[in-house]
């Protein structure tokens, strides 16, 4: 989320990285003149290890093995804890789906903030994956009214409704197709991820996206080492650097390994719902075959694989 | 003379021919750019240590005054090259140097913006990602991998021809037809590819509806085709004042007409397109009414200037029409500048703004360039401006101001 109060400059400085203005702005001109040198400077096996580093799908296993193992002593040793880093493989005949039962919904944002701690999102400046819209109820779901900075001591407010929206997962997705050097791509099991390590923060893909989902590392993120989930997905939630995009993974770290989302699992009223598409007897395909759905920016053909629908 | 000692004599010699020999004028023109480039070392080495947090971009509005300068810049460098067609068609004598002239302003328009992308980018460390063979483009699917490819295929087009040119006539020899023709009727093609790949970026977008119009290329192309003579023009005029370059009156004064014309085309463009935001008034509209008022009862930042361009580009195109106004040399130097002013306005602001305001989500951020930006982009342009001041200073003393040059050219 856009946080339009957070003051442009007002970010802390990194405190691994306090260059002096001289040196970064030589660091600057290196940038210019070649990237190689740029890592150059930094003189360290492991920041030449990162910046040499293949895309994620040329990888041999062993390059793989070798990457995830350099992530997790720098990870752990930034954080000072622990902190794994795994590349779990899609699971075989599952083609994820969500649903979110927009009449059960109360706007609680438990699920912003649910998912900023299970999925490492920078606290300072903030980064929200989940983006919560007020609508009146008697204009319906019409975007040039919704608010997404509502604030009230209570929710819901009287007369409103709320539409959550975070990454769609499309089958079609607008924002892989834009990305000039392939760092975001959909996975067999529906998953749209990306490579943090690929991205070059061009942003086209936040350009692209219908929905507002994308996220850019404007600053550098920032999270408290005791609030490090330490559970983290090389696609998913392992913490992100600046300059890059980042966006919702449906909780990759926990889906892959037979788990909710963290989203489904802190909503209060169980708007949220999350299964197999491919398995005929899920909740999900229930929803999809039973209930009312709709599809946001349906026109578009992006052909999202989360459905909104009427429970009540 | 061997090929090694021809080249190291000629680097040697225009560098010389590059800083020696000019007026005060010139020099504080490049002090003037220098401090430019200066400045803006600052400003990106703040950018580089804080990060793009210190621009006003923020996820509504992910683009902004980089990749508006990025795209009005892509127009200058396509039409300043276009100017080859009518300079053959209607015969001007100075052939080999308008073509010249348009191919420096080309490189030096390319590598302004190149470098706006690279300012642009949140790691511009890993443009390697982007080269093909070493990393991952994403082809054929997606346009700003071609648009890359595009780019410097001109620009090495263009680099090519324009060296070889001012090389063959710094040794006096002649230039070789058969290098330099097919290049120049290679280039036109690639100058329109490079604009309208440049328009499929934003125009093949479904997410931003104030992009996703059919006649977003033509738009494109018909508005680089003033910003781009505006620029040759005034700088025709100057070198007839201060060097042996020649041009006709009419043949400045047939630029000019050319201008109104696509000026007019462009005009007409962009009434279709308001015709069909407005009559059909669906939410799509919003996009417009940010440009030229605002919403939810609060003025947009930037509807001043989207009514200066288009009050610019009204009057500027009358000014070239009406025969009288265009021959007149101060009413014609007017409308160049209210040209390049509409076309700038309308590439660097109106165009990538409003089609992030509201965003997908019809939220509004206000997107005013930081200080930060401004001053980057202010040394991007000392770079471009201080190339091109260079080798047209090189260009002007090797055809020009030297003997044998001018026997053989």
């Amino acid at each position: 989320m856009i946080d339009h109060a957070a003051a442009p400059l007002a970010i802390p400085e990194p405190p691994a990285k306090g260059h002096t203005r001289r040196e970064a702005l030589i660091l600057g001109l290196f940038a210019l003149a070649g990237a190689a040198l740029t890592t150059g400077c930094a003189s360290d096996k492991t920041a030449l290890d990162e910046y040499l580093q293949k895309h994620f799908k040329d990888l041999s296993g062993d390059e793989l093995k070798a990457v995830l193992a350099r992530m997790e002593k720098k990870y752990s040793e930034q954080y000072g804890k622990h902190v794994s880093v795994s590349a779990t493989p899609p699971l075989e005949g599952v083609l994820f789906g969500y649903a979110l039962d927009l009449s059960r919904c109360i706007g609680c944002r438990r699920c912003v903030y649910g998912c900023v701690e299970e999925n490492n999102q920078s606290r300072d400046p903030q980064t929200h994956w989940i983006t919560v819209l007020e609508m009146d109820k008697e204009g319906g779901v019409n975007l040039q009214d919704a608010n997404a900075y509502y604030d009230h001591e209570t929710v819901p407010a009287p007369g409103k409704f709320y539409m959550p929206v975070a990454c769609q997962h499309c089958e079609n997705p607008p924002c892989v197709k834009v990305c000039p050097v392939q760092a975001t791509w959909k996975e067999k099991d529906g998953i749209v991820v990306i490579d943090y390590n690929w991205c070059i923060g061009c942003r086209n893909c936040i350009a692209a996206c219908p929905y507002g989902a994308r996220r850019f590392n404007w600053g550098t993120p920032n999270i408290p080492a005791d609030e490090l989930n330490p559970v983290t997905e090389y696609l998913g939630n392992r913490p992100r650097q600046r300059g890059v995009v980042e966006k919702c993974s449906w909780c990759i770290q926990r889906t892959r390994k037979g788990l909710y989302p963290k989203c489904v699992e802190v909503c209060p009223v169980g708007a949220r719902k999350f299964g197999n598409l491919l398995d005929p007897d899920s909740e999900i395909r229930y929803i999809i075959e039973n209930k009312r759905v709709y599809i946001l920016k349906e026109e578009l053909n992006t052909q999202p694989k989360f459905f909104y629908y009427y429970g009540l | 003379m061997s090929f090694i000692r021809k080249t190291s004599d000629f680097v040697t010699g225009t560098a010389r021919m590059a800083f020696l020999g000019g007026n005060k004028v010139y020099y504080a023109w490049l002090g003037l750019l220098l401090l430019c480039i200066v400045q803006a070392g600052f400003a990106f080495a703040n950018q580089f240590q804080h990060g793009l947090i210190s621009t006003n971009m923020r996820d509504s509005v992910s683009w902004g005054f980089y990749i508006g300068n990025f795209t009005f810049l892509v127009g200058v460098a396509a039409a300043a090259v276009l100017l080859v067609i009518p300079a053959y068609i209607y015969d001007w004598k100075p052939i080999k140097e308008v073509v010249l002239f348009g191919e420096l302003l080309a490189v030096a328009a390319i590598v302004m913006c190149l470098l706006f992308v690279l300012v642009d980018m949140g790691r511009p460390d890993r443009f390697w990602h982007l080269i093909p063979g070493i990393g991952h483009m994403n082809l054929p699917s997606a346009i700003m991998a071609w648009d890359s490819i595009v780019l410097n295929l001109y620009l090495v087009i263009n680099l090519t021809v324009a060296s070889y040119l001012v090389y063959c006539a710094y040794h006096g020899i002649h230039y070789d037809k058969r290098i330099v023709v097919p290049l120049v009727i290679l280039s036109i093609p690639m100058a329109v590819s490079i604009h309208t790949v440049t328009a499929f970026l934003y125009n093949g977008m479904a997410s931003r509806p104030y992009w996703n119009s059919a006649i977003l290329a033509p738009r494109f192309i018909a508005s680089a085709f003033c910003s781009g003579p505006a620029l040759l023009l005034i700088l025709f005029q100057i070198l007839r004042k201060v060097s042996a370059f020649e041009i006709k009156d009419e043949a400045i004064h047939k630029v000019a007409e050319l201008m109104s014309y696509a000026m007019g085309f462009n005009l007409f463009l962009f009434g279709a397109e308001l015709f069909k935001e407005y009559y059909s008034n669906t939410h799509h509209l919003v996009h417009y009414e940010y440009l030229f008022a605002g919403l939810h009862g609060k003025a947009s930042p930037i509807a001043p200037y989207a009514w200066a361009s288009l009050i610019f580009a009204i009057v500027s195109f009358f000014l070239f029409l009406i025969p009288k106004t265009r021959r007149n040399v101060v009413t014609m130097n007017i409308g160049c500048v209210m040209i390049y002013l509409s076309v700038y306005i309308e590439k660097g602001i109106a165009l990538i703004i409003p089609g992030f305001t509201p965003d997908q989500l019809g939220q509004v951020y206000e997107y005013v360039p930081s200080l930060n930006e401004l001053r980057v982009a202010a040394g991007v342009f000392g770079v471009g401006f201080l190339l091109f001041t260079l080798m047209v200073k090189v260009s002007v003393s090797i055809l020009f101001d030297r003997p044998q040059a001018a026997a053989h050219g």
